[in-house]
Order: C-alpha cells, then structure tokens, then sequence
C-alpha cells in the first residue's frame, strides 16, 4: 500500500516551511531511517526520515518550495512489491496511513494547522484560532489611531519575531552596558530564534549563554543591573521564570524602594509567556496578572511587531525592572513597522486599534487576536467595537479605557489568563470607579478558564478563550 | 590591571582549585566543639601595632554599635527584626583590610557590622534601624536592607542566599567592565545550604567572575545547628565539583582573616575565578532579638566570649605586644563610644519619613 510522506512539524506551533532539498529521486528505493529531505523553518531546519521500506514513486512537492503547509503530502512511497506507477498515480492519498516522517505525532502536527480540529464548535467562530501562516494571516496596516510615527513613514512587514531581535540590536549598537543573558541565547541563536545573528554581531561578551540555572542568572543578571549595566535577561518561557521569581519581585522590584532611591536596577526581564499549543500545563501560564500585581515593575505584553519593537527599546532604555511578555504564537505573525532609526514608543500607553461607538473590548497580547476577529464579526451584525490594546499591562492605562467606555458604555474583556484576580478583573473593579454613571451593562470578562491548561486538543481549546466567546460577551452586555 | 592597586600586600601564592583541603582541623561530623575549631593558630600572621590599632578601633565600633541596636530594641526604638554581629568582627575587618577601594560588598541580614565596616556612617545606619528619614533607605529599608551605592556596599538582603546570586552579578559586572574590581558575597553557614549557591558557584567559576564567597559559619543557622543542616559541614569544600578553591578560616583572628581574604581577593583580581573562605565565626547573641536560646547552652556561649574574642585578642596583642598604653586604648573606647551614642542620639530624634514618602522611590523616571 502506498504512503504518504507529509510536510512534518518541527515545534508545536510550527504551521509551514519550505522544503529546501530532496536528498532520494523518483524511483529510489528507501529504507527505515533514510534521510528523504531537508526542510526548513526560520527557527530551524530539519532532515526528514523514510519509517518504512519501498520505493519512492513520486515527490510531490518540488525542492525549493516555500510556505508548505504542515501535512501537506510532499511525496509518496509505494510498498515492496507494489506497481511503483500505480502508486505514483494514488499520490495524494488518503493519509490516514501512517505519516511517515520522523516528525513529531500527528496531533502534534495538527496543531500547526490553521485551525485546530474543533470537535466541538458550535460555529466557525467557535474555533480558537491558532493564528494562521503569517502569509495569510499578514495583518493590514490598521490606520493607527494614535499616530505615533510620523504621516508618510514607510512601513515594512516585520514579523514580531524579527522586530524584538531588531530591537535588541539597535539597543546594543547604542549602548555599551546592554547585553542579553539566558538559555541558548547565543549559539543556539535563541530557542525561539529570536537573539539570531546577536552573537555574530556583538560577540560572547554581550551575548552570554547560560547553565539552564533560571533563579542563578537571574539574580546575576540583577546584580549587574545594580552596578548600571543594562541586562536583557531571556526566559525560555515565563513557566521556567517561577525558579526566578524570588530575584525579579525581591530583588529586583523592591531593592529601589528599600534602598531610599540609591539602587535602581534597570533591567528587563523577556520571553514567551501564556499558552503556546500543546504544551500542556507547566508550559502554558499566562503570568501578566502575576506580575501586574507588583509595585516596582512596569509589565509590558505587545500585540504587534511594531509595539514589540517600540516598546522594547523604550523597556531597554527603562532605569527600572521590565517585565517584558512575549507569546510564542505571535512570533511568526507579520505587521507593519515603521521605518525609522530610532523607533521607541512610550510605556504605559493604550493603543486605540480600532475605533467604534457601540462596546469596547479591551485586550493584549494575544487576546488582541480574539478581539479583532469579533469586532470584525460583530461590525458584519451592526455592532461596532471599539478594541483597545492595553500594550503596557503595568503602569496601566485607565484613561484610554475610561474615555471610550464612557462613549460607548460598555466593556468587555479579553485575556488568556485565568479570569480570578486577572487583568480584565482590575479593569472591572477600575471602570466601576472611573466610569460608573457611564456604564449601561456590568463589565464582562472572557478569559482562560479556571483550570490548569490541559493537553488534550479538544480540550485545549476548550480552556483558552475564543472568538464565539467575546461575540457572546460583547451582546450580552448590548443586550442583543 | 588590577593587582597592580594591591601590589607588595597581596601573597601571591593562590591554592591550585585542586587543593581545597581545610586549612585547619577538617571535621566532617561538625560535632568539634568551638574551641577545638578556634584553637590558636601556632603561626598566625603578625599585624603591625597601626594594623592592630586599626582593627580595634574598627571592631570595637561595631560592637558598641550593636550593643546600642539592642538597647534601642529593647527600648521599642527599633522594630521587626534585628540581626546583631556582636562576635563575628573579625570576620568583616579582615576582610576589608585585604579589599580596596571599589570592591563591592554584599551581605544577607546581618548587616549593620558590613555597613560600618565599609565607612557607612553610623548615624545613617543607626536611624534606618529607627524608621527616620535621616537613614541610609530614608526609612524605607530598616536593619535588613541599606545600601550604598557610594561605599560600594549592595545591601543588606531579607532572602537568606540571595544575596549570593546578585553578588555574583556584581562580579559579572567587575568583569564585563574590566575595571578590576572584586565583589566580597558573605553569606551565613545557614544560606550557604540554598540552591541558588551552587548555581552561581557555577557560573562563577564557568566565567572566572571576580568574586569571593564568605560563608560566615557561626555555627547556627537560628538555632539549627550547622551538624543538623549540613551533610557537608566543611564548607571550604563546598565548591570542590566546580574546582573553586576554598579553605577554612579562624574567624575569631583578624589576622588570620586578613591573610586568607588577601590570598582570596588576589586570587579572584587576576582573573582566577571564585575562591570560598569559610569563616569560623560565633555570634554571641540569639540569631535575632526574639531568640529562645534554647539550642546551646550558655557555658558554650561564655566559654567563646572569654577564650576567643575577637576583640579582647587584639586588645592583649596591643598592650603586650606592641606597648601601647592602656590609657590610650581607654580614649579610643570613649571616641567609639561617642560615636556611637551620636548615633543613637541622631536616630532617636531624627523626625520619621514625611508622608510623601510613602510615594516615592517605587520607579525611577524614565530619561527622556
């Protein structure tokens, strides 16, 4: 029987890549382990393996080619004994068949998907939405409400990956004392690729890679942030930060405080935090509320590239502790980002992404994703939205929030994390003092549910919030 | 480079990493008595009548300060918890007379005695301990976080060990900056049980960080004997996996302190790397003002007192030794004295923090 070999996954989030060489022709025989191709991803390339024995009757997706989804059929492998044209023909096959690459497992590799199976969902907007391929998902320069570059600026589309190492570049051209510390942040060129080509410019000195020894390099990286030098210390994922946290609240938040003013300790604090996909529950946390809770820090989470670099470059230049939130699943996304040498955006200010007069929803980070999809939705049933993007979770920006709602009286909330003592709980308790007399319904939260991230993909998703969930939210407080 | 700043004072001749055999009397089980530990070294270094002179003056400070920081709390002037280092001034005065100007000092919670000895001015110390505004944090701190970011002293820290992790950064700093300083991490026999120790033993040694490690073995983690906690009561060696070099001090001897922080700091100045000294030290009182003292008996405590203080120990050298006239040793006692009632004078009359202060110092302002 014939064989699909599919466009495997090299990471949990991974949705394509291009299929750089076909290391086996038409017509070759292969066997188990037999190196069939390479492929490759911004983050990494990998080779792919035959797992079982035959022929291979057929590629399917020439070498060379770019953006292959994952699973896509790139060629087939006919059976010992088996007619190899016949085979060849059948191509394209039902692949419920083994998928015979030593990629990781199909559920894995599912989840690279645009949308993940969504066994239960209701509507086509029930199901969360992993962020698609950055190729469709490439997100329209919406007008910026607040200009914050000047009219005319050449825009160029950045993915936010790119915009944070961009970010960390300029910062380290500019100033001396900056240097990044952390987990395969040199060599490796980042777990998540984003300190790639920091080593080759700046050079071990100021690219420093670390034992996996979190609570250790953090309070190193303090220390020297006592003494003036400005380190970006990089958390492979906020999860493993728990082994540090003593440092960055004790240490780090509380010494200026302690110290009558003496000992400011500039220093950020970066890394992928809150779900990725399929990672399960001690790789899943979204700690924004966490961190927001502390006097001391300033907590920045960014949507777009362009807030990813302006704000990190402001978070470099901060003389205080930044908490710097970053999600994995946005890396790969593209935005538009001005062209401008010296791009740094204020922290602590809220970003109007859309304007509307009917609700405003209110988010950051990936909520944002959530967010614009119902408000695009909900434009389509005469809803009109206003989306908030709160960028800087610490100072926060009331104000912003405040002035819309008392345009559009309502407020619904949207956020990963877990809905007790979360964000969008702060902003309910602040609109009920700020704008009380301008509300027309109770503020409505959509959040994670209140459970451990479990692994299960159906149940995955069912914990994280989704776009049907802020639809449902944001009538309810219209009362539609 | 920076062994020229201590040149003709440093003895050159550093431990290979190998060599991490105790200096002294190597018990594994710790259930040596306090005087076995602190028996007299046969050959202890010689301090010249100014060096002794010196180190009196500076340890019979800290003692008559914390005496005071005790009556102050007795007196309800002081409040939360109140660390006193009354016999372990050797520990701190040898060490600052091997370090030199620059060199960062970093400390758990019983600090008062590091910050006097880093030329912190007592008044600023003691009023911090009082809450006023004329303290080191404005009030803000109290006895287990001060700073000075003049005299290079990084506090002063609640966590018991992480003081350790960010003295190591100090060093990773001294060495991204190259200006040859040496970071001095003390810590006590208590903190030197934490995980975070080891991670920066770790790196210390995997970078070669400018920084000696001072664990301050006083031999009760609170009450907890080193001989309960430790299953490695040698804790010169507790750096021997990452080959960092240790060796075991009498912490009671300021010339022996010296000597071996000489040795130390030098090590770590040419670019060698982390060196451990263990300090056998004692503290005299409980681990905090609300101690039970229930865990030792007070013949251990006495016997310490009259046999190996610190202080006494120099002050017998000083009029033996080195003839120095009993009068003027009396005059030194009634400047330290009036310091140190200055001191307390100030921090008793010293107004509280404004209000407003409750607002400031959270963030710093951001450079335009």
């Amino acid at each position: 029987m014939a064989t699909d070999i599919l466009m495997p996954a090299l990471s949990p989030t991974m949705e394509e890549g291009k299929l750089s060489k076909w290391l086996k022709n038409e017509g070759d025989a292969v066997k188990s382990g037999d190196v069939l191709a390479e492929i490759e991803t911004d983050k990494a390339t990998m080779e792919v393996e035959a797992i079982d024995e035959g022929i291979l009757a057929k590629i399917l997706i020439a070498e060379g080619t770019e953006g292959v989804k994952v699973n896509t059929p790139i060629a087939v492998i006919a059976a010992e004994g088996e007619d190899v044209s016949a085979a060849a023909a059948g191509g394209g096959a039902p692949k419920a068949d083994a998928p015979a690459q030593a990629a990781p497992a199909p559920d894995m590799q599912a989840e690279g998907q645009a949308e993940r199976p969504a066994p239960s969902a209701k509507t086509a907007d029930d199901a969360p939405k992993a962020p698609a391929a950055p190729a469709t998902i490439t997100n329209k320069a919406p007008a910026p409400v607040m200009a914050e570059f000047p009219e005319g600026t050449e825009m160029v589309t950045t993915t936010v990956r790119e915009a944070l190492r961009d970010a960390m570049a300029e910062e380290m051209r500019r100033d001396d004392a900056v240097f990044v510390m952390g987990e395969e942040v040199a060599e490796y060129q980042g777990a998540y690729k984003i300190t790639q080509g920091l080593l080759q410019e700046f050079g071990a000195r100021r690219v420093v890679d670390t034992p996996i020894t979190e609570h250790g390099f953090a309070g190193i990286g303090v220390g020297a942030a006592f003494t003036g030098l400005r380190p970006i210390v990089e958390f492979m994922t906020f999860n493993f930060a728990m082994q540090a946290i003593d440092h960055i609240i004790n240490s780090a938040a509380k010494t200026l405080y302690m110290s009558g003013g003496q000992l400011g300790c500039p220093i950020v604090f970066r890394g992928p935090n809150g779900a990725a996909a399929r990672v399960g529950a001690q790789h899943s946390h979204d700690y924004s509320a966490w961190y927001s809770n502390v006097p001391g820090l300033k907590v920045i989470a960014p949507y777009t590239a362009s807030d990813a670099k302006g704000l990190l470059k402001a978070a470099i230049r901060d003389p205080n502790p930044i908490i710097f939130l970053e999600n994995e699943i946005l890396y790969g996304q593209s935005f538009p980002v001005p062209k401008l040498d010296d791009f740094v955006l204020p922290i602590g200010k809220a970003r109007v992404h859309r304007t509307g007069k009917d609700v405003t929803i209110v988010s950051f980070s990936i909520g944002m994703t959530y967010a614009l999809k119902a408000a695009q939705a909900l434009a389509e049933e005469g809803i009109e939205a206003e989306v908030i993007d709160l960028r800087t979770l610490r100072p926060m920006d009331t104000e912003t929030v405040v002035e819309s709602v008392k345009k559009t009286g309502r407020c619904v909330t949207v956020e990963e994390g877990f809905p007790q003592s979360g964000i969008g709980a702060e902003i309910s308790a602040r609109l009920m003092v700020d704008a009380f007399d301008y509300l027309d319904a109770p503020v409505l939260r959509v959040t994670g549910k209140d459970v451990p991230m479990p692994y299960a993909a159906n149940l995955e998703k069912l914990a994280l919030p989704n776009v049907a969930e802020v639809i449902e939210a944001v009538k309810a407080v219209c009362y539609r | 480079m920076v062994a020229a700043k201590d040149a003709g004072r440093a003895a050159s001749d550093t431990r290979p990493p190998e060599s991490s055999e105790p200096a002294k009397t190597g018990q594994s089980g710790g259930a040596a008595s306090p005087a076995e530990i602190h028996a007299p070294a046969a050959n202890s270094p010689q301090f010249t009548r100014e060096e002794d002179l010196h180190a009196y003056h500076e340890m019979l400070l800290i003692r008559r300060f914390e005496e005071k920081a005790g009556q102050l709390y007795g007196m309800g002037l002081i409040g939360g918890f109140c660390h006193l280092y009354i016999g372990q001034e050797a520990v701190v005065i040898g060490m600052q007379m091997a370090s030199v100007d620059g060199d960062q000092v970093i400390t758990g919670y019983r600090d008062h005695g590091h910050m006097l000895a880093c030329g912190m001015d007592p008044k600023g110390v003691m009023a911090e301990l009082t809450g006023r505004r004329g303290g080191y944090s404005r009030g803000k701190g109290g006895s287990m976080h001060m700073f000075s970011r003049e005299k290079q002293f990084f506090g002063g820290h609640g966590i018991v060990g992480a003081q350790v992790s960010l003295g190591t950064g100090l060093a990773f700093a001294d060495a991204y900056k190259k200006n040859g300083n040496v970071s001095l991490t003390y810590m006590g026999d208590g903190a030197a049980n934490q995980g975070q120790v080891y991670e920066s033993f770790n790196m210390a040694q995997l970078w070669k960080l400018p920084v000696v490690y001072v664990i301050e073995n006083n031999r009760y983690a609170m009450g907890t004997s080193v001989a309960r906690a430790s299953a490695q009561t040698d804790f010169s060696r507790r750096g021997i996996s990452f080959g960092i070099p240790g060796e075991q001090v009498d912490g009671m001897d300021v010339r022996t302190v010296r000597e071996a922080a000489t040795r130390a700091i030098e090590h770590a100045r040419s670019g060698e790397g982390p060196y451990i000294l263990e300090m056998q030290t004692y503290r005299y009182r409980g681990h905090s003002m609300s101690d039970p003292a229930k865990y030792r008996t007070k013949d251990e405590v006495s016997k310490m007192r009259e046999e190996h203080d610190p202080i006494e120990m120099v002050r017998k050298r000083l009029i033996e030794m080195h003839g120095v006239p009993e009068a003027d040793l009396k005059t030194t006692d009634a400047k330290v004295r009036e310091t140190v009632n200055e001191s307390a004078e100030f921090a008793t009359h010293d107004p509280e923090p404004d209000p407003s202060e409750l607002w400031t110092d959270i963030l710093l302002e951001a450079r335009a």
